[in-house]
């Protein structure tokens, strides 16, 4: 159903000079000197007209590339679970809050920050698994009820936390050795005096970025270097096949779905460190997950990446150069990847 | 009250006059309505039956798109809510925010019309993917316009939204008082609810389903299911958009909240709750939610709400997928039953009107 022709090569390009792939290596490798050379060399005042500031615009970027790690997290068990079980759950929002307020408790109640990023994890792990075995087992098959069911879920669970929670905005305290600024090796300006000025960014704000991008590379080792991720492949290409062939299905799902589950927590303890926690966030999340997905394509990690970048940096940057508009940036980005290639940036047409 | 009218029977009685064509079910809840104002207080006249009339029209347009398209979505009140936001900004209103203040007769058919424009962009956007994407698209399209509307003062006035809309006077009537502002909420209610029934026997109905059904045979035998499609989000826009109008009456007021996630699950919870095989469902949908809304402050409290109808939903799916008009049918002895989740694999399984018609 899905037009297919975005992603071949067109044959008859070939021989001819360059093909579409060294056309697009070239543009990506004049963006890259461009960028390079933005971070690095003094700003001419034209550039600083158009674009506010070089540390404006550096600290957009930064957190637009932070963002985009905490949305990875979020992003990527929502296609995990999507490309296997064709289960698009729409209560994975609420996973990231409930993960949130778990990681909280627990910082509180132990002190430690990492513990509570460790239970964050484990409780939502079962948290999902339990959803896998008690709800979506009972629906298999029925994409339409699973959504349903999924959405019953994320009303009442908003409800509950809301009873629970409270509507007040928690704050997740990271450890002192998380916590401070630390000065990075770019000059955004520089005195009258002759005296640089370093750019200074939140180091826990660069930890999300590299917990995300560790993470990130654990997963494409999971998905593509193991027995497990190959069996969780097969099942995102023909899912009775793999059934068929011995394995038992049931508990890829219920891997993939504590994974899933699990990461949001993750996502939600490292998210309620950086920005904080309130009812509402789980609307921000899931509608953050949705468009990376959409972006990305449906069930693929490396999807997820290239869209949570987009979408990151998209927010962002639209939130420092079109304030009030910048929802509509990412609205447009989506429009955009759908009217071009309706199964993603990295999706597989069915 | 209104299960007489889904009896089969008496839609195969087509050739008779007109009496026996609408079906005693029918006759017998109009009559129930417009007799309706005579027995209820102002509260049970507005509250309860203008505002399920003006939700069931809402969820009447996501049946149109689900039951007969195929198409959930979750946008409807996103559509309904910018016939709201024409409705102030072109209107009056108290805000002191644009309120141009033009007469009704120009503002209502133009909020109907920008409404099932949007609903047409919204559609052509959500239709190039299909089956459980449609759910996800406009999922996101409905909060990026709650995130928009919310953030632009510029057009939108912000958090605050708009004050002080209100039925205007006309025809020597004052609109905003229960008893007219009831028969004219069941007027647009039933205009809508006669056209979607009769629609979906008409050619473009039955091609919608059969599309449904099986888009590929049909794209194969050479019809343009983008086109239909989109059409039939074009429809529930006008629905939608009318709703959206009667809505912001009722209110008196729009804000991002009217257009928040929450509502726009709310419709489709009331859409599956009613069930989606029939027009009548979204209604009896609406009428239940509302009474449930209103009377759950006596059983839950006021606050935890959204846990009994959230609770009331999941048992709703996990029982009965076709909701009360399913439950119904699952009690009343007739042969075939066919259900809306079966709508995608199986192409014998056709709607309940083309096989009839």
């Amino acid at each position: 159903m899905v037009d297919t022709s975005g992603s071949r090569t067109n044959p008859l390009a070939q021989g001819q000079g360059m093909t579409r792939r060294q056309a697009w290596g070239i543009v990506v490798l004049v963006v890259a000197a461009v960028f390079i050379w933005m971070v690095f060399t003094q700003w001419p005042d034209w550039l600083n007209a158009i674009l506010i500031s070089k540390k404006a615009f550096l600290s957009a970027i930064l957190n637009g590339l932070t963002l985009a790690g905490l949305y990875f997290l979020v992003a990527s068990g929502f296609t995990l679970v999507f490309g296997l079980m064709r289960n698009v759950n729409l209560a994975h929002g609420s996973l990231y809050l409930l993960g949130a307020y778990i990681g909280y408790e627990f910082a509180e109640w132990t002190g430690y920050w990492l513990i509570g990023v460790a239970a964050g994890f484990l409780v939502l792990a079962v948290v999902g698994l339990v959803m896998q075995i008690l709800v979506f087992r009972r629906l298999e098959g029925d994409d339409l009820r699973q959504t349903l069911v999924t959405i019953g879920i994320s009303v009442v669970a908003a409800d509950l936390m809301l009873a629970y929670w409270g509507g007040t905005t928690y704050q997740i305290l990271t450890p002192g050795w998380l916590s401070g600024a630390i000065k990075l090796p770019v000059v955004t300006a520089v005195r009258s005096n002759g005296t640089e000025v370093f750019l200074v960014y939140p180091f826990y704000r660069l930890i999300v970025l590299l917990s995300a991008i560790v993470i990130g590379i654990g997963l494409w080792l999971l998905i593509n270097r193991t027995r497990i991720g190959a069996m969780i492949r097969a099942g995102v290409d023909d899912r009775d096949m793999l059934a068929a062939s011995g394995v038992n299905v049931h508990f890829v799902f219920a891997i993939v779905f504590a994974l899933g589950a699990g990461l949001a927590g993750l996502a939600g303890v490292v998210g309620g460190s950086a920005l904080s926690v309130a009812p509402g966030e789980d609307v921000r999340y899931l509608l953050a997950s949705l468009v990376v997905v959409i972006v990305g394509g449906m069930g693929s990690i490396t999807g997820a990446a290239i869209g949570a970048l987009i979408i990151g940096l998209a927010e962002q940057i639209g939130l420092v150069y079109f304030p009030t508009y910048g929802v509509v940036l990412t609205f447009v980005i989506m429009v955009v990847t759908l009217a071009i290639r309706p199964q993603g940036i990295m999706g597989r047409s069915q | 009250m209104t299960d007489v009218t889904l009896d089969p029977a008496v839609r195969r009685r087509q050739s008779r006059n007109w009496l026996e064509k609408a079906g005693i079910g029918h006759i017998l809840l109009a009559f129930f309505l417009l007799i309706y104002p005579a027995m209820a207080s102002d509260f049970f006249l507005t509250q309860i039956g203008g505002y399920s009339l003006v939700l069931g029209m809402i969820a009447l347009s996501l049946m149109l798109l689900a039951g007969y398209g195929g198409m959930v979505s979750l946008a409807q009140i996103t559509v309904a809510g910018a016939a709201g936001y024409v409705v102030a900004i072109f209107g009056e209103n108290n805000s002191g925010v644009y309120g141009f203040g033009w007469p009704w007769w120009i503002y209502g058919p133009l909020a109907i019309m920008i409404a099932s424009l949007m609903s047409a962009v919204i559609g052509w956007i959500a239709v190039r993917t299909e089956g459980i994407y449609t759910i996800m698209i406009t999922l996101a399209v409905a909060t990026a316009c709650f995130y928009f509307a919310q953030q632009n003062y510029a057009l939108f006035n912000g958090f605050p939204g708009y004050n002080g809309l209100r039925a205007p006077d006309a025809f020597g009537l004052n609109w905003r008082d229960p008893v007219p502002f009831y028969y004219l909420c069941l007027a647009n209610a039933v205009v809508a609810y006669v056209a979607v029934l009769y629609g979906a026997r008409s050619t473009f109905g039955l091609t919608l389903q059969a599309v449904r059904d099986n888009q590929r045979r049909m794209r194969a035998i050479g019809f343009n299911v983008t086109a239909h499609k989109v059409f039939a989000w074009w429809l529930a826009g006008l629905i939608a958009g009318a709703a959206g109008i009667l809505l912001v009456w009722f209110n008196g007021r729009i804000s991002p909240g009217t257009i928040a996630v929450g509502p726009s699950i709310n419709i489709l919870v009331i859409a599956i709750i009613g069930g989606l095989r029939h027009p009548i469902g979204p209604f009896l949908g609406a009428v239940i939610v509302v009474l449930m809304q209103t009377f759950a402050i006596d059983i839950v409290g006021a606050e935890r709400f959204n846990t009994l109808i959230g609770l009331v939903f999941l048992v709703i799916v996990f029982i009965s997928p076709d909701g009360i008009l399913g439950l119904w049918e699952r009690f009343k002895p007739q042969e075939g039953r066919d259900s809306w989740r079966s709508f995608k694999k199986a192409p014998n399984t056709d709607g309940n009107q083309g096989r009839n018609a």
